[in-house]
């Protein structure tokens, strides 16, 4: 338990699910060009992810961000580990090393 | 308020000194920015390391006055 309640459930929901992505917006209705080039890599990876939509919940929108200590969304949970936003998920994909790097976590990916 | 390319720029290499900085405004409109840094104290260091580095060099404004800049970063040899 920490002080910020917001930060708790960030936390459980950060440990049960393998890939998670805060964002603005639902992956079909993405509010961000950000957001929605992430979502669209992770699809195109064929990644299933959950999703949290910070724009229905401001504790969580201002909370993920002191949590992981990033100042921005969207931002990527995989297994626990927070990956990146936007630009470094973009650059891990367009260098390859996204989809062996999600292998490695055991995540399933598409082939 | 927004932040111009110049402010940005100054910002970076305060805080990398040394750095390379090329910042381009996307949109034309002060608001939607891409920042190319390369510098020696990336070594080292993971993505997320070298992303926070700059982030900590605007000091609180991105995600505020600093709405969009696309971050790229890379160390220099």
């Amino acid at each position: 338990m920490t002080a910020n309640p917001a930060h708790d459930r960030i936390a459980k929901d950060v440990a049960e699910n393998d890939v998670l992505l805060f964002m603005k917006g639902t992956p079909v209705f993405p509010q961000c060009g950000f957001s929605a080039m992430t979502v669209q890599i992770l699809s195109e990876l064929g990644v299933k992810f959950k999703a949290v939509d910070v724009l229905k919940d401001p504790e969580i929108r201002s909370g993920i961000k002191e949590f992981s200590n990033w100042p921005t969304i969207p931002q990527l949970y995989v297994k626990g580990e927070f990956v990146g936003g936007c630009d470094i998920i973009k650059e891990m994909f367009e260098q390859g090393e996204l989809e062996p790097f999600l292998k490695d976590k055991g995540i399933a990916v598409s082939e | 308020m927004a932040m111009s390319a110049r402010e940005i720029e100054m910002a970076i290499r305060a805080a990398l000194p040394g750095a390379d900085v090329t910042i381009t405004d996307l949109a034309g409109d002060g608001d939607h920015y891409a920042a190319m840094v390369v510098s020696s104290a990336f070594k080292g260091k993971t993505r997320v390391q070298q992303h926070k580095m700059v982030y900590d060099a605007l000091s609180g404004r991105m995600g505020g006055a600093l709405h969009a800049l696309s971050l790229q970063t890379s160390v220099k040899d």
